[in-house]
């Protein structure tokens, strides 16, 4: 099976004309990751048995025509709780840890008839831009292997690009769906905050994190999520916002006429790649051709992002991560000698640098005295960004810029400096800070690595999105573009 | 250069955080940690008199449910993922200190 030449809707029609078996695909699947994961450490464990069973029994059953998702194989970033199968969020803390439960959008995607091929490697608790923050394997770019995939959702992305998989599911707190899915060459989708339900996400910043999905075509893209959106009445904050088919939109009729883009000057400032910056300015060439308005606008606080996610994100999570005390599960250090040394060796064993570090932040930016002068501030601060883009969308469509500064780095390059690592995501931040869905696409290549492109919509308006993106994607071949299978050094 | 924050302070959060750190990492997180408030420390440039603070994205407020107890009937496999389980129960060490008298 070579996914390259095929997208859900390929892959279904021959199910449904029986000339494969889902057996035969997941099969496939298997031979594409035994051949190349090796190399490029996408999974952290796969769910062989399992698939295979379930595939038997939707031959048995029969692929039901009406349904794309029917008998597809999907990987899932290893901070999702799959019930009965290990979900270690790529930290020693839960390397035996096997959930009791499904995460809700597990839950949707059964009811689909999926298959959950595996789970995917990821920077440790979603912590880090790179991948290499796992506790376990250093996933490679697609692309090339000496180079990071992104992160967080690192295994997802390069899972998808590299072939094994035609779509993955990914989590975002910063960028970690948008930032690997550009710098794979994919699509890469961090909702609305709200649209999908959290709950079942092993929690990092809880007033930022999103599910969303990574695919290869925007189409594909827009199925998944629909399949996975909608309320849920485990997770208070998902929205009862009704879910649109959003594929149903995406057609030959579908168009950018009349629409307005901004595009933040703030976005192609200091710090960007001059290849990045001119993939972007030809995508807005683009969709002027198209029949869009492109006009320059300011998101003047866009630069304080960073400051503001890393004091709220440390905040959330500095607290999120109290509850893995070596006490109900997870790991426990031998050789205590009272509850407080429970507490301190077991997590002081379980959890890497980096979690450290923002624990560590986190814990200061909400200790007494500092409180109001870094947490409050930074809330404050998420106000006034939020304001920002308010003020663009409400005579703008949708806004347009680059996902990352720059492509991929090399491996190796930035795991030493936290602030340099930190600062590749001064562009996706500022939209998880806001709620508002924003979408990775492919725009171009820098030496052989893709370059993403970002779009940024009005809240619960993933539809805009999609179009828009769609209308690029017919309109350009970056994403026929496939990387070496077996990538290159 | 003075510092934002000391290892003495690092010290202290860790200690907050419940994490030991031997007296390298110590040295190495106090410079980490000192150069990222120092970022943080930008946001003292941006008037924020009067703006209210954001906590929540979500469209939904304060909604509410009936309190009902739902038995999942997974105790066997809640205590599978105990480090340490005995007789239907989660084991843990010793609350009193052992050291103490050591």
């Amino acid at each position: 099976m070579n996914y390259f030449q095929k997208d859900l809707a390929s892959l279904h029609d021959d199910l449904v004309a029986k000339k494969i078996t889902v057996t035969d695909l997941v099969n496939a699947t298997y031979d594409n990751i035994d051949a190349t994961d090796p190399e490029v450490n996408a999974f952290l464990n796969l769910n062989k048995e399992a698939a295979l069973k379930k595939a038997a029994e939707l031959d048995e059953k029969g692929i039901d025509q009406d349904n794309v998702l029917a008998g597809i194989p999907l990987a899932i970033k290893d901070n999702i709780v799959t019930n009965g199968l290990t979900t270690t969020a790529a930290s020693k803390m839960l390397e035996n840890f096997v959930p009791v439960y499904d995460a809700t959008v597990m839950t949707r995607l059964k009811a689909k008839d999926t298959i959950n091929v595996g789970k995917t490697n990821m920077d440790e608790f979603a912590m880090g831009g790179s991948t290499e923050n796992s506790a376990f394997k250093v996933t490679k770019n697609a692309w090339n292997h000496d180079y990071v995939p992104g992160g967080s959702s690192g295994g997802s992305a390069a899972a998808v690009a590299s072939g094994q998989v035609v779509a993955a599911l990914g989590s975002d707190t910063g960028g970690s769906i948008r930032q690997p899915a550009s710098f794979n060459g994919i699509v890469g989708m961090k909702p609305t905050y709200g649209r999908v339900s959290r709950w079942g996400l092993i929690a990092f910043g809880s007033s930022l994190d999103e599910i969303g999905p990574m695919t290869r075509t925007v189409k594909d893209n827009a199925i998944v999520l629909s399949a996975i959106a909608g309320h849920d009445d485990h997770d208070l904050t998902s929205s009862t916002h009704e879910v649109p088919d959003f594929a149903a939109e995406l057609n030959e009729n579908t168009s950018v006429k009349g629409m307005t883009i901004g595009l933040p000057k703030e976005f192609l400032g200091e710090g960007v790649d001059p290849d990045v910056k001119a993939a972007i300015l030809a995508a807005a060439d683009k969709y002027r051709e198209l029949g869009a308005t492109v006009d320059e606008v300011s998101l003047p606080h866009n630069k304080y992002g960073v400051a503001a996610y890393y004091i709220i994100a440390s905040s959330e999570a500095s607290s999120n991560l109290q509850r893995f005390d070596g006490i109900r599960y997870g790991h426990r250090a031998n050789d205590v000698k009272n509850l407080e040394d429970v507490y301190v060796k077991s997590r002081t064993e379980g959890f890497g640098d980096e979690v450290k570090r923002r624990i560590m932040l986190g814990t200061f930016s909400l200790s007494a005295g500092f409180y109001d002068a870094y947490f409050k501030k930074a809330a404050q601060v998420r106000t006034l960004i939020l304001k920002d883009f308010q003020a663009v969308l409400k005579d703008h469509d949708f806004i347009m810029g680059p996902v990352a500064p720059t492509p991929a780095f090399k491996i190796g390059d930035e795991i030493s400096n936290p602030m340099t690592m930190y600062m590749n995501d001064i562009l996706t931040i500022p939209v998880n800070l806001a709620g508002l869905p924003g979408m990775s696409i492919p725009a171009g290549f820098s030496n052989g690595l893709p370059i993403g492109m970002q779009l940024i919509g009005r809240p619960f308006d993933e539809s805009t999105l999609y179009k828009a993106g769609y209308v690029f994607e017919q309109a350009t071949d970056f994403h026929q573009q496939t990387p070496t299978q077996g990538g290159t050094h | 250069m003075a510092s934002r924050i000391d290892q003495e302070q690092v010290q202290h959060v860790a200690s907050l955080a419940k994490l030991d750190l031997s007296s390298d990492q110590l040295k190495y997180f106090t410079t980490q940690l000192d150069e990222i408030i120092g970022l943080f420390e930008t946001l003292s440039e941006v008037d924020t008199t009067g703006v209210e603070p954001t906590s929540s994205v979500s469209d939904q407020i304060n909604v509410m449910r009936e309190d009902v107890a739902d038995n999942w009937g997974q105790r066997d496999a809640l205590l599978a993922n105990a480090p340490e389980a005995e007789n239907g129960y989660i084991k843990v060490p010793a609350i009193i200190d052992e050291s103490e008298g050591e």
